[in-house]
């Protein structure tokens, strides 16, 4: 099988999409001419020409709505935020344009849009720089979030999203763009709603994405084998859809639940989990749901305490080691 | 209009009209166009009051904005493009949505929240919609919807249409941050968005020059290195009509986008919720305006032309009459949404 | 044609309007459009024009009066005309549709998270920690969560505590396959252990004679003597272990009980070697913890786990399973509140112990609820009195009930 990294598999779905539909385009700061801030778009401004690879100005609120209101009207545009952060900005057209037309123009007009980009925190970005903004989007009905956690997924998934008739919001990593990973030869998609189970196992269920996912819950996972804890490690793959099943049914096996996320603890995605997994697990959990989150704090600058505030691999094994009784 | 309406008139029309050699200043348009418009916004205005009555009445809920007053804006801008253009305006919708040619019956349902409405009855009156009609809302965040337009006139310049949009939205508008990065795009593209400013000098209830560093709101474009111009006759609905096709033929030739202002009085408060005058506005400055109404000032162009008198007008309020109670019959025996529709379109196969 | 003015809705929030100011006067004609009347909404003063054209025959309600939404203020009419059913007429305000309270079927499953479907005799949850899985197994597996101490937070009963006992029941009736047909019957090899049990059991029933004599005891202070231990050690001290430790005290001062009948003499042992029984898959054996008048209860607890343990892992060398002086059964935690128990031989007797009880005492007169458990001490007559093994009950009632003694 092909090994690519992150970054080429992303180029490679954009790639194959324009190529193969005529009204897919590409927009945002310095995609075209630049090359993309994080290359992510590599030589198609050569390929496709100025009228598909749009540089924009920075005006997140005036071109994410020209995306929708093209979307509305026929074409289906990607629109690139160079970070999540920035799409703040863009929020009123995101989430009272885009997430609600089709439900507000009683089914007229739907919006086939993408917005992609790189969130959560990188090094040494601080506080307006790292968020990790998925449970903020994954709020609103009438938006889907996709939160791929390496190449092979990313390429099926951004497919898969550029293809959907619903506004997607793609949450990619700054950090991961240059790993690298197999991707199978050839066509393929992976459908939204169908989580992973990365790794299979008995005694606690870890639930994780995106860049934690690889980054750290894999490598708690190393170390705890070492402990003789046999891990079952989930990448739900998409926030909204989720593959509850997916969950529940290891949760059923295990009895034990840890949620490992990026994003602060109020209100953010693990809580949801939370939730559910308790409501339709209830008769199967042994111990309270543990969750890892960011501490609950904007994120600061200097490098120690950036380390200290998010996820690492020490909290997860505390995490794991509590919900099993041990110390 | 639509083709509804445009039935009723054409079952009931005076047959002793004159049709006789149409005036310069009335830029070739036909008769026939020249009795549709004046239909139109009396259809438009006779429709508002009849809103007017049933808020009143408590059977429309929410937020609901009047467009008395501004009738010849509508009728002269809509009247300068084709069905294939795009329109999108903000939520004072009423009167442009009758303009494109959505039936006034389900505009009507729509606002009791009917099932039969333009939106299924899950818009309401700030959210008409029409793909058919090329109707793209109904919006109700001040100045969200102008990004949109550049939106869809950048996509008919993607596909090679030769279709233009006209974007309209109130004198508060032009102060928000998307107004100004959608016209910076649009100018800077080339997109064939024509952006009407329907200056009725106050948003809510502050005027312009105390929202607004510039007064000549047009002036805006400058910053944007937009054609742009000024109507000071907005009551005059030939007038419209003259600026408006102006722009979107430039537009279809250029692609170049324009910013039209066009200066205007809404008669009603901002909204029903809102006081006709008083805090903000004298009595006596909405009588004044009311001098200036756009049916009476059309009126008199036509009988100066001889394409209309008293028996013409009356026939033409017996006409409206019977459409605006035909929409409340409709509207009245029309059912709400079903409990399933809460479920639906939220997200598109 | 008569039409009745009503107070109009002037703000989607309004509910009742005050009338500021008629601007015509009864008898004034009206044409439609015209301003009628000045209101003052809670958002602001607003006007009502007229909607039909007439006479303005009645005013109803007059300025600085009060209407709700949809009631008349006043009548419109011809000049002439009849207005006298109006103004007695009673309206219905029409309705702004309300979104309906959905979900008023809100879930009638108010009953405690608690509730379990069957079993009420399994009266467990009120007062014991004990996680949602544990419960489960519990309930399913008929075992009474109270006689289980958790190991968890806070005596908090847990997957692992329930298992082993899961395991217990099963393998009782492992070896019964769901296909033996009722009436049927198979034969089944008699392992080693079992034709041993086998043997020396018919042996004591046949030799020697038994008599059994039961006590009831308050176990209040030994549950809060445990709990007290507990917090004072990471090891889990169960109540065998302090019943072990009890026994042999005891047993000290009853050297009659610690001996065994040797035809012309009787042997009392100075030390108290006391086996404990321990069930496995197809029999029992019964390992031997030495000298526990010396030994303290954590050591007890270290060692009959590491017994337990090795036992069922058939580890166990001769010599840990021989040797006993005395023997503790306990099927307690199998919810049974006491039994009798068969003497191993060659030793004099055996305690049978059943499980803690939650029930009505009486105490200083009153009744409370308190928790007492029964033991039954099978003596071999040949060498032990009833009055013997009495006084040895007795003793050891008084020692569990004053569990302070154990330290001395």
């Amino acid at each position: 099988m092909p090994v690519v990294s992150y970054r080429e598999a992303l180029n490679q779905a954009m790639d194959e999409e324009m190529a193969r539909d005529e009204r897919v385009f590409l927009m945002g700061e310095e995609v075209a001419q630049y090359n993309g801030a994080y290359k992510v778009s590599q030589g198609l401004l050569a390929k496709y020409g100025p009228k598909r690879i749009i540089d924009t100005p920075i005006a997140e609120a005036g071109f994410a709505g020209i995306g929708i209101g093209s979307a509305m009207v026929g074409l289906r545009p990607i629109v690139e935020f160079m970070s999540w952060n920035f799409s703040l900005v863009a929020f009123d057209q995101i989430v009272n344009n885009a997430a609600k037309m089709l439900s507000m123009s009683g089914g007229n007009f739907n919006v086939p849009i993408v917005f992609r980009g790189p969130g959560g925190a990188a090094h040494n970005l601080a506080a307006t720089h790292s968020q990790a903004l998925e449970s903020l989007y994954a709020h609103f009905p009438g938006l889907k979030v996709v939160m791929p956690s390496n190449p092979r997924d990313a390429k099926g998934l951004l497919k898969t999203a550029i293809r959907d008739n619903n506004p997607v919001i793609f949450i990619e990593s700054e950090v991961m763009y240059g790993e690298k990973g197999e991707i199978p030869e050839g066509e393929y998609t992976i459908p939204f709603g169908s989580g992973e189970i990365v790794r299979e196992g008995k005694d606690v269920t870890i639930v994780s994405w995106s860049k934690i996912l690889q980054h750290i819950a894999t490598k708690a996972v190393s170390r705890l084998v070492e402990e003789d804890i046999s891990v079952e490690l989930i990448d739900p793959r998409t926030i909204r859809p989720m593959d509850w099943e997916l969950i529940y049914n290891s949760v059923k096996k295990t009895n034990r639940l840890v949620i490992v996320e990026e994003g602060w603890p109020f209100a953010g995605v693990g809580a949801q989990i939370s939730h559910e997994v308790s409501n339709h697990c209830f008769d199967f959990l042994d111990a309270p749901i543990e969750r890892v989150t960011q501490e609950d704090v904007p994120l600061p600058y200097a490098h120690n305490l950036e380390v200290a505030s998010l996820p690492n691999i020490q909290k997860v094994i505390r995490a794991v080691r509590k919900v099993m009784y041990l110390d | 209009m639509s083709e509804y309406s445009i039935n009723i008139l054409q079952r009931e029309m005076n047959q002793t009209i004159v049709k006789n050699n149409v005036r310069s200043d009335l830029f070739g348009l036909s008769s026939e166009i020249l009795h549709k418009w004046y239909d139109e916004m009396l259809l438009i205005r006779r429709f508002e009051e009849k809103c007017a009555q049933l808020y009143g009445m408590g059977k429309i809920g929410g937020f609901c904005h009047l467009y008395n007053g501004q009738e010849a804006i509508a009728t002269g801008s809509v009247g300068a493009i084709t069905p294939d253009d795009y329109v999108i305006t903000a939520y004072r919708d009423h009167g442009l949505a009758i303009s494109k040619g959505l039936d006034p019956r389900r505009i009507l349902a729509e606002l009791l929240g009917k099932s039969t409405g333009t939106t299924k009855g899950k818009g309401g009156s700030m959210h008409l919609f029409s793909r058919e009609k090329n109707f793209l809302g109904g919006h109700a965040i001040v100045g969200g919807h102008i990004p949109l337009a550049a939106g869809a006139a950048f996509a008919s310049k993607y596909l090679d249409e030769k279709r233009v949009c006209l974007c309209f939205m109130g004198d508060g508008a032009t102060n928000i941050g998307a107004f100004h990065e959608a016209l910076n795009l649009a100018s800077l593209w080339k997109l064939p968005v024509i952006y009407i400013i329907e200056n009725n000098k106050y948003g809510m209830g502050t005027a312009v020059d105390r929202a607004s560093a510039v007064d000549a709101l047009h002036l805006k474009a400058a910053a944007y290195n937009m054609r742009n111009q000024v109507i000071e006759e907005g009551h005059n609905v030939l007038k419209v009509y003259q600026s408006v096709k102006a722009a979107v033929d430039h537009a279809r030739r250029t692609y170049e986008p324009s910013l039209l202002e066009v200066q205007t009085f809404r008669y009603r408060g901002h909204s029903m919720s809102d006081p006709i005058h008083g805090l903000y506005r004298t009595k006596e400055e909405v009588e004044a305006q009311k001098k200036l109404d756009p049916l009476t000032m059309f009126a008199e162009i036509l009988t100066d032309a001889n394409l209309g008198s008293d028996s013409y007008f009356d026939a033409a309020e017996e006409r409206i009459k019977i459409i605006v109670d035909e929409c409340v019959a409709f509207t009245e025996n029309s059912p709400e949404p079903p409990p399933e529709e809460l479920y639906t379109d939220i997200y598109a196969e | 044609m008569a039409t009745k003015i009503l107070m109009p809705k002037l703000s989607d929030t309004m509910a009742e309007g005050v009338i500021l100011k008629w601007l015509k006067k009864e008898g004034e004609k009206v044409k439609q459009g015209e301003t009628l009347v000045e209101i003052e909404s809670d958002k602001a003063d607003m006007e009502l024009e007229a909607y039909d054209s007439g006479v303005l025959r009645k005013i109803l309600v007059h300025e600085g009066g009060k209407a709700g939404i949809g009631a008349p203020i006043g009548i419109i009419a011809g000049v002439n005309e009849d207005i006298a059913g109006l103004v007695n007429e009673t309206i219905t305000i029409p309705e702004k549709p309300q979104i309906k309270e959905a979900a008023n079927e809100e879930s009638k499953t108010l009953l405690p998270s608690l509730s379990q479907p069957g079993s009420p005799s399994i009266a467990t949850d009120n007062h014991v920690k004990a996680s949602p899985l544990a419960k489960r197994l519990a309930i399913e597996n008929k075992i009474e969560l109270r006689r289980i101490s958790g190991t968890g937070p806070q005596g908090r009963i847990i997957k692992r505590d329930i298992e082993p006992l899961i395991d217990g029941n099963k393998t009782i009736s492992a070896k019964v396959p769901a296909s033996i047909i009722p009436g049927g019957h198979r034969d089944l090899e008699l392992s080693l252990i079992r034709k041993t049990i086998a043997k020396r059991m018919q042996e004591s029933k046949q030799t020697v004679p038994h008599f059994y004599v039961t006590v009831e005891i308050d176990m209040d202070p030994a549950m809060s003597f445990r709990d007290q231990l507990n917090t004072a050690t990471d090891s889990k001290i169960s109540f065998t272990d302090i019943l072990v430790k009890a026994a042999a005290s005891t047993l000290m001062h009853h050297l009659n009980i610690n001996a065994t009948y040797l035809g012309n003499t009787v042997r009392q042992f100075g030390e108290a070697h006391i086996a404990v029984a321990v069930a496995l898959d197809d029999g029992l054996v019964t390992p031997v913890l030495r000298n526990c008048e010396q030994k303290t209860i954590l050591q007890i607890n270290a060692e009959l786990h590491d017994l337990a343990e090795r036992a069922r892992s058939r580890k166990l060398k001769p010599e840990e399973y021989q040797g006993a002086t005395f023997t503790i059964s306990n099927l307690g935690m199998f919810g049974v509140e006491d039994f009798v128990a068969i003497v191993n031989p060659p030793e004099g007797a055996i305690l049978a112990v059943g499980s803690i009880v939650e029930k009505p005492v009486v105490r200083k007169g009153q009744i409370v609820i308190g928790h007492t458990m029964k033991v039954t001490l099978s003596s071999d007559h040949r060498i032990i009195d009833g009055a013997v093994a009495a006084r040895f009950l007795q003793d050891l009632k008084i020692l569990l009930e004053n569990t302070v003694s154990l330290l001395l």
